[in-house]
């Protein structure tokens, strides 16, 4: 992609940015990108532990018909917190914040993100919000469900709903200020050479994510704020007994919310898009189509929020004006699925680890947003409505695309973030078993929804009991597949293989410095010359490592 | 100068780099504040639509003269504003230290004006949630209040609380500017952090532009 810089092979003397300063305060203090996005792994792996432990509550008391495991109210409990800690406190900032933190500034030949200061901040104010949250969910629990709709949320529940929205409005700005942070970068502090479509498809689509976050998380902040004045002073702006409009509430929160999957999956296409790429040693076949398509799903992402509305007193014309709309959203994500699959065509394919995740994620996205448009016809979506089709629906988008895409671009990125290798066995062994545990878990709430199951109930009658098992069981294995990375993982910080500079043989400036990179990640500014992923003119000493990197 | 030269961060390329970014950063917070204030702005649209009457009624117990005064000493407070910007581009110490300290006498009279216009509400009743006589009959004729009166007062509280934080947020970094001007961190080559905080300010000016006719002139006219 550039002129490379033979100079970083002498790996052993050299100081990288996790060994040139090692003491407590100069990973608290760091204004390195690199570090700060290493505070956010730590940081959303915890959360996602906590959302973890929940949904396993959730789905053990559903292995039997009768709410007996847990009472109502804690069930409630249950799937909230599970939603409310995966949404705000592991999905968002997953990817952005842990993988684009890490890999904008690498990727567009900088030293580091526009405003290094911001970005520590933003670490800062995020676990701020999430203490809030973690602390409303530990010591009253939050059980309004994770969309908070009042008057539930504002006048009846006697859970810690001012602090869970204190959690949400907080953590809020630690993404609008990566949001500023990347537009800021990718706009001004591109190598020369860089020009926009010489960017990486993961610059690209984290660009179009970071308009969604400036755009769209301020909404949930002031729709937060008017909540909590509700709740604790009793403004009553959403109170129909005041005069207020509880459905007001429910388009303000999803003005929000439903971009905030496109924060999610957009990140994630992404981290896709490289692998897919990487792993044909093919350019990526409609580079600007693909480009484009991640501007389009971030622009009729803020156009489709009504169609969360259609058993509301939403006008049935609005209704269709946002059906309509949220088909439109089809077409861009249609144009990224097949462009990856035509730059599999006569690609030479190699079923790296990273590859089984992105393979899988085209698979689980593709069920995903197919379930999305019988949502998006609105007579279907009467009876679909708050069932369990709904749920296997959005885990297949969120879980399937933005978890499948979060794990793909950990385990690509891997060697570069730590400088280690890590087993090819056991990750492509948990690649195989979350594909497989998702399935298992959320077709068969598929069925169970069509069939009419409800969600957010604790008993059920008893001839659903069998897809429920399934679904119990499939979660199991999906535990297990979660539970090897954080093993092997962390094995390979202490026995896994040397990285080398560049282990997939992949293009891109984060494989021409050294693994893992300087402090300032580059010794000289690189220059670039050529598109994105240009596998043609690739320096033979770029190829991947032979024998054992390659195969188990 | 080397207080302008140790300004320059480490991952630019030069001071055009540094300040463009600043820009562009301070322009997509700017639009995030537009989003923020937003929700707020269309809370208010849906609510007046349902209840145009009981919000004129309402915006009619506000004092126009108070408000109107406000106005004129916010603008006030962007020119001043705007000349601090330009003396620190200039690099005239004295003058940024001067200008910015007028913009921090305006933000404070404004500040001080909704202190009395608040106490006023209290006095009346009309807190939602807190003194809510007001807001149930009229004090003088023991009429009940129109549905929506309550509301107005609740997005009274809301927009002009949601602003004053913002100019509460933006006094001290006012001052440490006016310090920091004082002591010649600033000149022609560098005075961005000047620069941006002008245009953060310019806005919370411009939102004030906005809730004053939306909260005090809509019971200009017909109300009673």
């Amino acid at each position: 992609m550039s002129t490379p810089t033979h100079q970083a092979s002498p790996p052993h003397e050299e100081e990288n940015y996790l060994t040139h300063d090692t003491s407590i305060q100069s990973w608290l203090l760091t204004k390195d990108h690199k570090r700060i996005a290493l505070l956010y792994l730590f940081s959303v792996t915890l959360f996602f532990i906590v959302g973890g432990v929940f949904a396993s509550l959730v789905r053990l008391e559903l292995l039997t018909p009768a709410g007996d495991l847990l009472s109502s109210e804690f069930y409630n409990q249950a799937f909230t917190s599970h939603g409310v800690m995966m949404i705000f406190f592991f999905l968002i900032p997953a990817v952005p914040a842990v993988l684009g933190n890490f890999l904008v500034p690498l990727m567009v030949g900088a030293k580091d993100l526009a405003f290094p200061r911001i970005n520590l901040a933003s670490w800062y104010i995020f676990m701020v919000g999430a203490g809030f949250a973690v602390f409303a969910v530990l010591t009253g629990g939050l059980d309004t469900g994770w969309t908070l709709y009042p008057p539930y949320s504002s006048t009846y529940s006697q859970s810690r709903v001012t602090w869970a929205v204190a959690g949400v409005f907080v953590a809020g700005f630690a993404s609008i200020l990566t949001g500023v942070n990347f537009i800021a970068t990718v706009h001004r502090m591109r190598a020369p050479g860089l020009t926009w479509f010489r960017l990486p498809l993961f610059v690209w689509a984290h660009y179009a994510t970071s308009l969604v976050m400036v755009l769209g998380t301020p909404v949930i902040a002031i729709t937060m704020v008017l909540l909590g004045l509700e709740r604790v002073f009793g403004f009553g702006f959403f109170d129909p007994a005041k005069g207020g409009d509880p459905v007001l509430f429910q388009h303000l929160f999803w003005f929000y919310s439903h971009p905030a999957v496109y924060i999610m999956i957009l990140p994630a296409m992404g981290v896709i898009s490289e692998i897919i790429s990487t792993f044909s040693r093919q350019k990526l076949f409609g580079y600007s189509f693909v480009a484009m398509s991640s501007l389009a799903i971030a622009i009729l992402g803020f156009l489709v929020w009504g169609h969360h509305l259609f058993t509301t007193s939403q006008s049935p014309y609005t209704g269709i004006l946002f059906s309509a709309l949220t088909f439109l959203v089809a077409i861009p994500s249609a144009i990224k699925a097949f462009n990856w699959t035509a730059t599999l065509y006569k690609g030479s394919v190699s079923w790296e680890t990273p590859m089984l995740f992105a393979f899988g994620f085209m698979g689980l996205f593709l069920i995903g947003g197919l379930t999305g448009l019988f949502l998006a016809t609105m007579g279907m979506d009467i009876h679909l409505q708050d069932t369990y089709f709904v749920v296997a629906h959005f885990h297949y988008v969120m879980v399937g695309g933005g978890v499948m895409g979060y794990m793909g671009g950990l385990h690509f990125w891997w060697p570069k973030i730590t400088g280690k290798m890590y087993s090819n066995f056991w990750s492509k062994l948990s690649a195989m078993f979350i594909f497989a545990g998702f399935n298992f878990t959320f077709f068969p709430q598929f069925l169970l929804g069509y069939m009419g199951m409800p969600r957010r109930y604790h008993s059920y009658p008893e001839e659903w009991q069998v897809l429920n098992v399934m679904s119990s069981v499939g979660a199991s294995i999906l535990a297990i597949g979660y539970i090897l990375p954080a093993i092997y993982l962390t094995s390979s910080l202490f026995f896994g293989r040397k990285a080398p500079v560049n282990p997939w043989g992949a293009t891109g400036l984060e494989w021409q410095t050294a693994s893992p990179p300087p402090p300032h990640n580059f010794h000289e500014t690189p220059v670039v010359t050529t598109e994105a992923y240009d596998y043609q003119s690739l320096p033979l000493s770029a190829t991947p490592e032979p024998a054992e990197a390659r195969h188990v | 100068m080397s207080s302008v030269a140790a300004a320059l961060q480490h991952h630019f390329a030069d001071f055009k780099q540094q300040k463009e970014s600043a820009v562009l950063g301070m322009w997509s917070f700017l639009v995030q504040e537009v989003m923020f204030f937003g929700g707020l702005f269309v809370t208010y649209v849906v609510l007046r639509s349902q209840y145009p009457h009981a919000f004129a009624e309402a915006s009619g117990l506000l004092d126009v003269n108070l408000g109107g005064v406000n106005t004129i000493v916010l603008i006030c407070s962007s020119l001043t504003m705007a000349m601090a910007v330009h003396a620190a581009s200039t690099g005239n110490r004295g003058g940024i230290a001067f200008w910015l300290f007028l913009t921090i006498l305006f933000g404070s009279i404004f500040l001080g004006v909704k202190v009395v216009e608040y106490k006023e509400k209290w006095d009346h009743g009309l807190i939602p949630g807190i003194q809510e006589e007001g807001l149930k009959f009229d004090h003088e004729t023991h009429l009940p209040r129109p549905t929506g009166f309550a509301l107005y007062f609740a997005l009274y509280f809301a927009m002009t609380g949601l602003h004053a934080i913002h100019m509460i947020i933006g006094i001290p970094i006012l001052a440490i500017l006016a310090v920091n001007g004082l002591r010649g961190k600033y000149g022609p080559e560098y005075y961005t952090p000047v620069e941006m905080t002008g245009l953060y300010w310019h806005f919370v000016d411009i939102v004030w532009i906005f809730l004053f006719p939306l909260l005090y002139l809509i019971g200009a006219h017909g109300a009673h």
